[in-house]
């Protein structure tokens, strides 16, 4: 791009980016800060915010039940990422390396689960796992007399429901690093005396890790506080972070509380999105 | 051997997917309101589905909102893409970052955020502020997609407009919007697509009033199953086919564009 395709703007360009600027700076970098100042703020005894500066906030998200809630929240989005990754990967490999007319046909079939809202998907599964659902149906049809499974409204629901909602996210970001890695990189590998093995590990890991990397983020950062499943598929029955922050905001109307609980869980995205990017960097370092 | 276990592998997890979904579609057509067991095919649901006033409420809101946020998402996304794209500002970087932010961040942070701005700001919740923050996530994704356009486009296409005697505004919309029509288009379907689904913010930033469809069907599946939101479901299942359908051959015709790159 040469400075004269690209001139510095005079004021007319910066009176057209305004209205972008203004949007950004009002709703995403204000909220943001006003998150911060409530987390630091108090409450009167009829439980209304004062602009008082208090750490009392910061001190009960110390507290143990809720270290217990963060650290249980990270377990779930950690297994729900490793479970997505597992399951995802194979998935996404295969499909990148289709021959061209049936890739674009198998990725479709990707993208309709993508695009479905996930609410519509979490609630089939509601269908399926309660206990006059369908999954019982079936086992009743097929052994008579075994007791139905009571899965819905239990952890092993609510992590059915993360991996269902979020696979699509983990399989579409490695398949776009998988279809980018040149062929003969492989066959190189394998000329060269690398075993299968040995080309996954030492080739295929490492040239897939940027796709590896966005897939990892936009699994486990979401599902960490992702109320709407853990309400419908644990029936609060495993309330994880998105529950209590919901909780603080909505019910227990505690907004210093609820606003400390967002700030640490904003500190938290915002590390994983650091890390992410620095394994993008590396990733693009090992394609040259 | 490895090839067959993959495709194997591969049709499991396709199945895995599309199992729920097609149990939802089938069962929205069985007369029995318990679900589990085959009692007939029946419309009743659909039909049910049509007169339930709030759901149809709800069904309006979401159209007004997911229009209100594509036609503003593009405006701002178009807009913003094409001016960062044109002139060097300073802070460049920190801009395209605060941009891309809510594409990224965990919905309810947008969604706490907003409502601690809009309680202390005095603002009522209602189609402003659920509007409002659609916005605020979608626009970057029509941002992002038309920058990607952009970034292929030859120089010459603007100067040769500019050279035969065209103001900066006709080039832009006589040559330069025509060529990033395909990016707009995608972009907006995006943002409509994002904001129709769109649970997490909206359940922050609406009131009862401009409840939209996701937030009704959300409060309806917590209570329990209802033959009604299997039918809704099924519809939803069916428009998300079309569209995936509709923005491939969107792509494939981008692709067929002569002035694409």
């Amino acid at each position: 791009m040469t400075a004269a395709g690209v001139p510095t703007p005079g004021w007319r360009a910066w009176v057209l980016l305004a209205p972008l600027l203004a949007w950004v700076g009002i709703f995403v970098v204000a909220p943001a800060a006003l998150l911060l100042v409530y987390s630091f703020c108090d409450r009167d005894e009829l439980g209304r915010v004062v602009f008082d500066f208090s750490t009392a906030s910061y001190a009960r998200v110390l507290d143990p039940i809720y270290v217990g809630i963060f650290a249980r929240s990270l377990g779930y989005a950690a297994a729900t990422t490793v479970l997505c990754l597992v399951i995802g990967f194979p998935v996404a490999w295969w499909i990148a390396r289709t021959p061209a007319p049936a890739r674009g046909r198998w990725l479709l079939l990707v993208m309709v689960p993508f695009w479905t809202s996930f609410l519509v998907r979490t609630y089939a599964w509601i269908m399926i796992l309660k206990q006059e659902g369908l999954l019982n149906a079936v086992l009743r049809s097929l052994a008579p007399g075994t007791p139905p499974l009571e899965l819905l409204y239990t952890p092993t629901a609510v992590m059915i429901g993360l991996v269902y909602a979020y696979l699509p996210f983990m399989i579409l970001p490695i398949y776009g690093s998988a279809e980018k890695l040149d062929g003969s990189l492989l066959e190189a590998a394998h000329d060269l005396g690398a075993g299968p093995l040995r080309v996954f590990s030492s080739v295929i890991i490492p040239l897939t890790l940027p796709g590896i990397a966005a897939g990892a983020l936009l699994v486990f950062v979401p599902s960490i506080a992702m109320f709407a499943i853990t309400d419908l598929m644990g029936g609060a029955k495993v309330p994880l972070l998105g529950n209590v922050i919901q909780n603080q905001f909505l019910q227990a109307r505690d907004w210093p509380f609820g606003a400390a609980l967002g700030v640490v869980f904003m500190a938290l995205f915002a590390l994983s999105y650091w890390i992410l990017v620095r394994f993008q960097d590396r990733g693009q370092e090992g394609q040259r | 051997m490895v090839e067959r276990g993959l495709r194997a592998w591969t049709l499991a997890v396709l199945a895995f997917l599309y199992l729920p979904i097609a149990v939802l579609v089938v069962y929205s057509f069985n007369a029995s309101r318990l679900n589990v067991s085959w009692q007939g095919f029946t419309f009743d649901w659909y039909r049910q589905l049509a007169m339930n006033s709030p759901l149809r409420q709800a069904a309006w809101n979401s159209l007004v909102v997911a229009l209100a946020t594509t036609a503003l998402s593009v405006v701002i996304g178009t807009g913003g893409a094409w001016l960062l794209h044109r002139h060097r500002f300073p802070a460049a970087r920190l801009i395209q970052t605060l941009v891309a932010l809510p594409m990224v961040m965990p919905e309810i942070l947008l969604g706490i955020s907003l409502l601690v701005l809009f309680a202390t700001a005095g603002v009522q919740l209602g189609f402003t502020t659920v509007i409002i923050g659609h916005v605020t996530f979608s626009f970057p994704f029509v941002l992002v997609a038309v920058q990607a356009r952009l970034r292929g486009m030859d120089p010459a296409l603007e100067e040769a407009a500019l050279d035969l005697g065209a103001t900066p505004w006709r080039a832009f919309r006589l040559v330069i919007l025509p060529y990033l029509r395909p990016a707009i288009a995608a972009g907006g379907l995006m943002a409509f697509t994002l904001s129709w689904d769109e649970l997490i913010v909206t359940f922050f930033t609406a009131d009862a009033a401009s409840a939209t469809l996701p937030l009704r069907i959300f409060g309806l599946a917590k209570v329990g199953l209802n033959p009604m939101i299997n039918a809704l479901s099924a519809l939803f299942v069916l428009a998300t086919v079309a569209f995936v359908l509709f923005s491939a051959r969107l792509r494939r015709d981008a692709a067929a564009n002569p002035l694409s790159p």
